[in-house]
């Protein structure tokens, strides 16, 4: 576990270059969608959606009513036009699902092209180095293979000797390279990165076809992609409103008949489709869809949906403090004086202190000073004296002056100085920056106390509000560090996390996620070092850094290309997201019936029961046409929701009570109005045209 | 509509509500096992029958052994009560003779009565001995009632539960409500009943000469001791054919104001004793609130059509203040009205009034009260459990908006639960509308009717609502002693009873294994006002948007042909 180390991949942060990817609607896309969605119109590929396939056994049957009536020479036009209709409303749920499944594959296309098809080093004989050169797609585990620079790495290995910068680029679209070497949290190599200086040997773990980049092409494509268990809940919801309807709708025959209304197999199969949930049930996978593909947006790659469901249930959100909540190193955010010092003085003799001192706590320090209008340059002949770890201070002599920096213990020990002989100003300031959380460092000027620079972990911008936002989606945040429980009790308080786990090791987070596990409570994490994999395999979800170890990624159920740990909170939304889309258009689905009914119920027994007239709120203007209507609406509903469904409706961290009455007024209220303006306008536009 | 009429249907509604907070307190403890304060006279009672009967009270069921004790116990009932209707004629107390029921009719009676239902194919008057109302009836008057309160006390325990197995001991349930809640409750009330002048009695009917000198028999039976169970038990199979019209159930404002509020306070008691024993008072006030809401609204719509001027009474020049047609003189639109709500929404299903004799609207509110799923509050633990699967459902779907796997109470709603929802859910249509679409083209089916036209449509789609939804109350007009009717109205009571009683325990018993889990700022809050609307939306959408077409061709056409009418 790398608690104060996340940069151990030893790169520095570069701006992330986006996966490769197509645009959203391209031309590309819509047409092999379009192709897709006829050829989706098989019964055998609608199995698991009951409501389209319901839609298209309607559709079928109405074609051959239209049919039967052409035979015997009756009017036509009527069922031909419902007939139309019902499988327009098959094909644009169809297309809505293809054109989900278009954004993925086109992503996968670029990747492929990433896939190795050269031919890799085989290393058959260590001493002599002897190579065979073998197709990637033979190589099987446990294969040792030689990866020179400009090479491929033909699969997904664990680097056993050498050292070697890689570019991968082709998996994380970051084009900085990133070093790999033997041992340690940087072994992992990728099948489809190339080494660009110096050699590694490689020992290949993934079967063949079963590499990352193979199961990154599966993913994206969605070509494993199985039904989520909320997805299964739905669709099992979506069978059982079916199934009401289904009665609701057989049972009309025989209490039409009572009431003298002969009624059309034609018109009950109309009304039978659009009181199913058609909406929602031809959207639902492409809902599916568009969330991992959001997610991908993001850099991260979910091994199942499932995975992507559980984010948006979290509960609780462990969050190693450096790297994710502070930036890496700590730094220089002020310099106490000691007492009869002046300021300027003091700052001086940090910054000389330190102007030499390439760490990132002394850059910090000259950082500090320059942003106070202090510059300086290191004097010439002087001599830098290097950090020790028997001295624990570094600084820089020049001629007869020497300036030092370090632990305050040591500082003083090297002095000579008795406790009492500190000044009790000078020990005052020590004792509150550690109290606080920080680290003092003393300073020196020709052998005199002059100053106690306060290093703080600095939180990164933005993180407080975010954390409340996560409180307010009803995520509790816990802080994992290895500091000690004072240090870690200031920053926790400071970055405004719910909890902190102190002087954390691996086996603590393993305890606490089991334990909250065991409240009932879903439980993420982040990680990237070997010793992570355990709690990464036991969170609900586990993201994995791609930079990190091997088995921190076969543990995770998630990797971030970037590897960014904050992204984590990105991907607790994008799982609400997802689940909010899907309630959003079921919502509207239900609602839309109420209008539906109103169409088409008075039009159904209107010539048996002219009274029922009173029923035709909307005034449609004849029983076909309302009919007609009602089913154009269902049909076009589908498409103008695709841009929703794929977007996904927007998530703001405001609670569940004001999410959930916003949406109702949107998706519940909007669903029950938006049928009978639509279905009014529709049936204008159908009387002006004469269609039925 | 006045002040007075709108006052005396607040004030039943009101009261059931209001004693029934209390009543539910004290039904909590007594699911819960707690002492309560007639544990002294009870408690070696309630042992006793643990003796006898080779019971261990501790032990707890797993859900598909508590369903296994719950269809074994109503299957014994049922065949007592059928074998003591066929052999009425040899058994004792029966002072006016009456012969043994048929096959049909015994069949038909012996299931309403054990499914809590209590349609009556029969006059009771001219049809059961004192013997058959007393130990054949009323005893299932008990049986059934308690019998429903257990999947109200098993459904708490599940939700109570974090990754349990058991859902309670059916045969506690079933003897701890009966014996501390149902007899002393019925006791009080019958002993109430007697003092305000119902009688009570073995003797035969009575022979009066009236003051034109003709012979008239008057019936007399055990009426308050029936009537106090009738009503608490939320049965609703009266003594009398005319049911809680006749003055012997009804004879002063006094019983009248008990025996209605009695309609459903066990009912309304169950929905807070499932709020104490789950530990979810607040949520529960939030379904009582959306099931009251439905029901006042109900209500009002029956008072509200059945003061509406009928333009044939218009035209003949008669009083339309209210609409007298089927009424008791003593109760008129007002009384009838706040009758006909709560007994429709609970699914207690005795009357006041000839619900077919309401304007076609206010007989259609009353078939609509009941096809919402006999939740508002319906049977005493049924209607509560059927109203958690509402609400069950109204958080699927709502829920996924906030984001969040939908949770209810602390429990996660997935696949299984959904499944197992709609099991419950859809046996109702199927038997209400299946039976209905058959017997409106079958021959033998429309012979019973009394009407034809939209009248008659909506005799038979009274009849299965009534008989699927376990109401028993009855349209007048449709003759059910028939094969056809009392068989498939039988089948209809069974389904609708047992069908959602078994999908609910086997929901208990996968709520219970499931983890208990706490809420936090991220679920959906199931206690507010919002949730309120949500689920008053759900149940009229999910629950009654469905039989919308079927009520278009029954009282809603005859709505419209009344007023095209108008001259």
């Amino acid at each position: 576990m790398s608690l104060d180390h996340p940069a151990a991949n030893g790169v520095a942060p570069a701006t992330p270059r986006r996966m490769p990817r197509a645009a959203s609607f391209s031309g590309a896309i819509l047409r092999r969608a379009l192709l897709d969605a006829v050829v989706k119109l098989d019964p055998r590929a609608l199995l698991g959606n009951p409501v389209i396939l319901s839609t298209e056994i309607v559709a079928i049957l109405s074609t051959l009513s239209a049919a039967a009536l052409a035979v015997h020479g009756q009017p036509v036009g009527f069922a031909v036009q419902i007939a139309l209709w019902l499988w327009a409303t098959v094909l644009f749920a169809n297309f809505a699902e293809s054109v989900a499944e278009g954004r993925g594959k086109a992503a996968a296309d670029s990747l492929r092209a990433a896939r190795v098809t050269t031919r890799a080093k085989l290393i058959v004989d260590a001493e002599r180095n002897l190579v065979v050169p073998t197709p990637a797609h033979e190589l099987e585990v446990g294969a040792i293979v030689l990866v020179e620079a400009g090479d491929m790495i033909p699969s997904d290995g664990e680097v056993i000797e050498g050292v070697a910068s890689v570019n991968e680029a082709a998996i994380t679209g970051e084009s900085a390279p990133v070093i790999r070497e033997s041992g340690g949290d940087r072994a992992a190599v990728t099948g489809g990165t190339t080494v660009v200086s110096d050699w590694i040997k490689v020992r290949v773990t993934a079967k063949p076809g079963e590499t990352f980049l193979d199961r990154m092409i599966a993913m994206v494509e969605g070509a494993d992609r199985r039904k989520t268990p909320n997805e299964i809940a739905l669709a099992v919801l979506l069978a059982g409103l079916t199934l009401v309807f289904l009665i609701a709708v057989v049972t009309l025959v025989g209490l039409g008949r009572y009431s003298g209304a002969d009624l059309q197999p034609l018109v009950l199969g109309a009304l039978f489709v659009t009181l199913i949930p058609t909406t929602i049930g031809g959207l639902l996978s492409a809902v599916g869809i568009a969330g991992m593909d959001r997610l991908l947006k993001h850099n991260v790659l979910a091994t199942s949906g499932r995975a992507v469901e559980a984010a948006g249930d979290i509960d609780t959100l462990l969050l190693d403090k450096t790297g994710t909540i502070t930036f890496g190193n700590r730094m220089a955010t002020e310099v106490v004086p000691a007492p009869g010092v002046r300021p300027e003085a003091a700052l001086r003799a940090a910054l000389m202190a330190s102007l030499a001192d390439e760490t990132p706590e002394g850059r910090s320090v000259v950082e500090l000073a320059r942003g106070r209008g202090l510059f300086a340059d290191i004097p010439a002949g002087a001599t830098f004296i290097p950090f020790s770890a028997t001295t624990r201070q570094s600084g820089l002599d020049a001629g007869a002056r020497a300036w030092r920096k370090g632990a305050v213990d040591a500082v003083i020990r090297s002095l000579g100085l008795k406790a009492e002989q500190v000044p009790a100003e000078f020990g005052a300031a020590v004792d509150r920056i550690a109290r606080t959380g920080g680290t003092p460092l003393a300073v020196v000027e020709d052998g005199a106390l002059v100053a106690v620079i306060h290093l703080k972990d600095v939180l990164k911008p933005g993180m407080k509000e975010r954390f409340a936002d996560l409180r307010r989606m009803g995520v509790r945040t816990v802080m994992i560090t290895g500091d000690n429980p004072v240090t870690a009790a200031a920053i926790a308080s400071e970055a405004g996390v719910d909890d902190f786990l102190a002087e954390a090791t691996p086996e603590d987070k393993l305890r606490l996620i089991r334990e909250e596990q065991g409240k009932g409570r879903l439980v993420a994490m982040c990680g990237d070092g070997a010793n992570d994999a355990p709690a990464l395999a036991q969170a609900d979800v586990g993201v994995a850094m791609q930079t990190g170890a091997q088995a921190a990624r076969e543990a995770g159920n998630m990797v971030d290309l970037d590897s960014d740990p904050t992204k984590i909170i990105e991907i607790v939304e994008t799982g609400k997201q997802l689940l909010m889309t899907r309630g959003a258009l079921t919502t509207f689905s239900i609602a839309n019936d109420v209008a539906k009914y109103f169409a088409i119920v008075p039009a159904l027994f209107v010539a048996a029961l002219p009274v029922l007239g009173g029923l035709n709120v909307m005034g449609l203007s004849s029983p076909q046409s309302a009919i007609l209507s009602a089913v154009i609406f269902n049909a076009i509903i589908i498409v103008l929701l695709i841009p929703l469904a794929l977007k996904g409706v927007r998530y703001r961290a405001v609670g569940a009570g004001a999410l959930l009455s916003r949406n109702l007024l949107v998706y519940g209220l909007g669903g029950l109005v938006a049928p009978f303006v639509g279905i009014k306008l529709i049936d204008l536009c159908v009387a002006a045209l004469g269609l039925a | 509509m006045n002040w007075q009429g709108w006052a005396e249907i607040a004030l039943t509604l009101g009261l059931q509500v209001a004693i029934a907070l209390p009543l539910g307190i004290y039904l909590s403890r007594v699911w819960n096992g707690e002492r309560t304060w007639l544990d002294p006279v009870l408690r070696p009672v309630e042992r006793g029958f643990y003796a006898i009967a080779g019971i261990d009270p501790d032990r707890r069921q797993s859900w598909y052994a508590y369903a296994g004790a719950f269809l074994a116990f109503n299957l014994a009932g049922f065949v007592l009560l059928y074998a003591i209707l066929r052999l009425q004629h040899l058994l004792p107390f029966n002072p006016q003779g009456f012969g043994p029921l048929s096959t049909h009719l015994a069949f038909n009676t012996a299931v309403s009565f054990v499914t809590n239902t209590n349609w009556q194919s029969y006059g009771g008057e001219a049809t059961m001995s004192n013997f058959s109302q007393m130990a054949g009836l009323t005893v299932q008057n008990f049986a059934s009632a308690a019998a429903g309160a257990t999947l109200a006390a098993a459904l708490a325990r599940a939700f109570l539960a974090h990754r349990g197995e058991a859902i309670g001991n059916f045969w506690t349930d079933l003897v701890r409500t009966t014996l501390y809640v149902l007899l002393p409750l019925s006791i009080v009330v019958a002993i109430a009943l007697v003092a305000l002048g119902v009688p009570q009695t073995l003797g035969p009917s009575f022979q009066a000469t009236t003051l034109e000198g003709g012979h008239q028999t008057i019936a007399l039976a055990p009426v308050a001791s029936q009537l106090a169970i009738k009503q608490l038990g939320i049965n609703g199979g009266g003594i009398f054919n005319v049911n809680s019209a006749h003055p012997f159930e009804n004879p002063t404002p006094l019983t009248g104001l008990i025996t209605a509020v009695s309609i459903n306070v066990l009912g309304w008691a169950a929905f807070f004793a499932f709020g104490r024993s789950a530990a979810v008072r607040k949520d529960v006030r939030a379904l009582v609130a959306a099931g009251f809401v439905l029901l006042a609204l109900g209500t009002s719509a029956i008072y509200w059509s059945e003061t509406r001027p009928a333009p044939a009474l218009v035209a003949a020049g008669a009083d339309t203040a209210q609409n007298m047609e089927g009424k008791e003189v003593r109760f008129g639109a007002a009384g009838s009205a706040a009758w006909a709500g709560p007994t429709t929404g609970a699914s207690n299903g005795s009357v006041n009034a000839m619900h077919a004799s309401f304007l076609p609207l206010g007989g259609g509110v009353a078939m609509v009260l009941m096809q919402l799923g006999e939740i508002l509050p319906g049977g005493i633990g049924s209607g509560l459990a059927n109203m958690v699967l509402m609400a069950l459902l109204a958080v699927f779907v709502a829920g996924l908006m906030v984001g969040r796997t939908p949770e209810y109470l602390g429990k996660k709603i997935e696949a299984r639960g959904i499944k197992l929802a709609f099991v419950a859910l859809l046996v109702f249509p199927a038997a209400l509308l299946g039976f209905s679409a058959v017997a409106a083209v079958l021959p033998a089916a429309l012979a019973g009717l009394l009407n034809a036209g939209p009248h008659g449509l909506s005799e038979i789609l009274y009849a299965y609502t009534s008989a699927a939804a376990n109401n028993g109350s009855a349209f007048a007009g449709l003759t059910a002693n028939a094969p056809w009717w009392n068989t498939t109205l039988g089948i209809a009571m069974l389904v609708g009873r047992f069908v959602p009683a078994v999908a609910i325990l086997a929901i208990a018993g996968a709520l219970a294994a499931k983890p208990k889990l706490a809420p936090t700022a991220g679920t959906l809050p199931t206690d507010s006002g919002l949730f309120v609307g949500l689920l008053a939306g759900v149940i009229l959408i999910l629950g009654g948007l469905q039989f919308f077409p079927a009520l278009a061709l029954g009282p809603i056409a005859e709505h419209f042909q009344m007023l095209a009418l108008t001259p």
